[in-house]
């Protein structure tokens, strides 16, 4: 390791995506369409279809017992299989990778908040993620309007008109909140506020660079404030709306926190996987094994974290075993004939256990090929629990893997795609940061 | 018993860190390095190895853990069981709780134990001070030296060089 004392200081560095990177992503598009295709043909095939019919019986069962009509959505669905997979797997990834995106921002707010030094040296990683905010928020309206039915039992028509055979009482009663005009306001002033922030954090950032001086260092720590409360507010929100309103009966009080959690330890893999792939292609120079082994810390941390609020949600339900909320788990746990089993336990021990166990020493913190690793399984192991979140409600039994990672492959490389070309908009060492000495000479 | 200093007084940490690189690079073992807070970097600069004290905290987290999985199913499963809310009598999810929280105790406790332990900071502990103004605004560098305390004046020219703002030379009695 360096010592503290003989460091240059970081000069402007500019990025350049390379024809092999673009190569790269193009591919990963290519063989999610790829994987999309095959996933399709299996489905119309009717791979497994002898499966399907069994597991949606207990589905009607499941429903039953619980005393609503959960299982009664199956009558009432709108588009075939093949299509509602689709619609629900656009969902899925598009939740995922916006929360992720949005992490960015939010995290740089957070430093600037607590006039943090260190994270300097990756603000402009943080700064660049959040270029996948507007497209994801168009993707998110557009799914929305076309397949809510697809994903969101409380849209169906007539849920909420007594007498109508589809009525419901329950949901009637959470007609105040969940109607059409309301949900859409809701959802765009979210994804306004996001965006709006990005865009203002992002061009504080570009102007500091080109003029120099404290004042838009003020600048951004004022947005940031107003951006972290109103952030606190809109995420526990969108995550009872885009999340947890797929379960239209079930509720948690948890439930803000514990998708939050999960874009937030995302969001930081991200951030340090982008880092380590910056610092292997030789960009990054002043950028040491301690910067990583701060971001190290905060994703063991906050995998540990994101556990809490999961087991914080689990054990209450499963101590009380009320019928309503214990549903919940029964779907996940060993409904549909255990369909979701496996997926439930690796869960936890990708998000949790292997984490917690890998980057538990500091040797491995910083080190670029354990981080690297744990960096990737963290994000796959999140996109896993937002499958675990979405798919029980909205496709019963008949979730399956090939069209869901095909489409989450597709938006993996056009998010590559806009986030690189953001990365090499400007320089990755932000000039004129006030604190960006503080970083470079940064100890753990 | 005695030992002889020589000490040196820096008045800032930066011109401390590069005192002690130069120091070493010399081939002068440094003693020990006081100062009124810590300062981040002296330790790589010192050359001092990293505590294996992480190591022993795993192993008490570990203990920990066993301990109070053992406890709560002895007691619950074997020992008085009862039913709890419907539940078997050995239920995991029930008794994370405690097992986290031991874990943490244990942990805790036994770092702080260990810590005290291989430190000698046992009561009626005595401390060598070296240089009073240590605990307040100065930065004081221990050089030991010989019986005869031959190399002081070559040692006097050396922290000088170096931006130590006064050097002594110290006898510290050895209990």
């Amino acid at each position: 390791m360096a010592t503290l004392t003989h460091q240059e200081s970081a000069t402007a560095e500019q990025l350049v995506v390379t024809d092999g990177a673009r190569k790269t992503f193009i591919t990963i598009i290519v063989a999610g369409v790829v994987i999309l295709i095959l996933g399709i043909l299996a489905q119309v095939m009717g791979w497994g279809a002898e499966e399907h019919a069994a597991a949606g019986e207990t589905a009607g069962h499941l429903g039953a017992s619980a005393g609503h009509g959960a299982g009664a959505s199956l009558e009432h669905e709108g588009s075939s299989t093949v299509v509602k997979r689709i619609i629900v797997s656009l969902w899925h990834s598009n939740v995922f990778f916006l929360g992720v995106s949005t992490i960015g921002t939010v995290f740089m707010a957070i430093n600037y908040v607590a006039y943090a030094g260190w994270s300097v040296m990756v603000k402009r990683i943080s700064e660049a993620l959040s270029a996948w905010i507007i497209p994801g928020a168009v993707i998110m309206l557009v799914v929305f309007l076309v397949g809510r039915h697809d994903i969101f039992h409380w849209t169906h028509e007539g849920i909420m008109e007594k007498g109508n055979p589809n009525y419901d009482a329950i949901i009637a009663g959470k007609s105040g909140f969940l109607n059409l005009p309301f949900y859409l306001i809701r959802t765009i002033v979210y994804l306004a506020i996001w965006a709006f922030f990005s865009y203002k954090l992002r061009q504080l950032s570009l102007a500091e660079d080109q003029l120099g001086g404290t004042v838009w260092f003020h600048k951004s720590i004022n947005a940031s404030a107003l951006f972290l409360v109103l952030y606190a507010v809109t995420s526990s929100m969108s995550a009872w709306d885009w999340v947890m309103s797929v379960d239209t009966h079930w509720f948690s009080t948890m439930f803000g926190w514990y998708v939050f959690a999960s874009w937030w330890v995302s969001g930081i893999a991200a951030i340090a996987l982008t880092a380590i792939f910056l610092k292997q292609a030789g960009y990054l120079r002043a950028l040491t094994s301690n910067h990583l082994h701060d971001l190290g810390k905060l994703m063991f941390g906050f995998s540990i974290f994101w556990t809490y609020v999961w087991f914080a949600q689990f054990m209450l339900i499963w101590y009380a075993n009320l019928p309503e909320e214990a549903v919940y788990y029964n779907q996940r746990l060993g409904g549909f004939e255990g369909h979701y089993t496996g997926i439930f336990y690796f869960n936890l021990l990708i998000n949790f256990v292997f984490p917690f166990l890998g980057l538990m020493t500091r040797d491995a913190k910083r080190q670029m090929i354990i981080m690297k690793i744990v960096c990737i399984a963290i994000l796959a192991g999140h996109w896993s629990d937002f499958y675990l979140m979405f798919m029980p409600a909205t496709l019963k039994a008949e979730s399956g893997f090939l069209i869901e990672i095909g489409i989450a492959a597709i938006f993996l490389g056009a998010f590559l795609i806009l986030f690189t070309r953001r990365l090499a908009s400007a320089s990755l060492v932000p000039v004129n940061h006030p604190f960006l000495d503080e970083s470079i000479h940064h100890t753990t | 018993m005695t030992k002889q200093f020589a000490l040196g007084i820096f008045e800032d940490e930066d011109v401390l860190l590069h005192a002690v690189e130069n120091v070493r690079a010399a081939g002068v073992k440094i003693y020990d390095v006081f100062s009124p807070y810590p300062v981040h970097g002296i330790d790589d600069a010192l050359g001092i190895e990293r505590s294996r004290l992480p190591i022993a905290a795993f192993f008490f987290g570990l203990t920990g853990l066993s301990f109070a999985l053992w406890m709560q199913i002895y007691m619950l499963g074997f020992d008085w069981p009862m039913i709890i809310g419907g539940k078997p009598h050995i239920s995991l999810p029930a008794f994370i709780p405690v097992a986290f929280e031991l874990t943490v105790f244990f942990t805790c406790h036994g770092m702080a134990l260990t810590f005290f332990t291989i430190t000698g900071l046992y009561p009626r502990f005595k401390t060598h001070v070296m240089d009073v103004r240590a605990t307040d605004d100065k930065f004081v560098m221990a050089i030991e030296l010989d019986e005869t305390g031959s190399q002081f004046s070559r040692l006097t020219q050396l922290l000088r060089d170096n931006g130590a703002s006064e050097v002594n030379q110290k006898e510290m009695s050895k209990n």
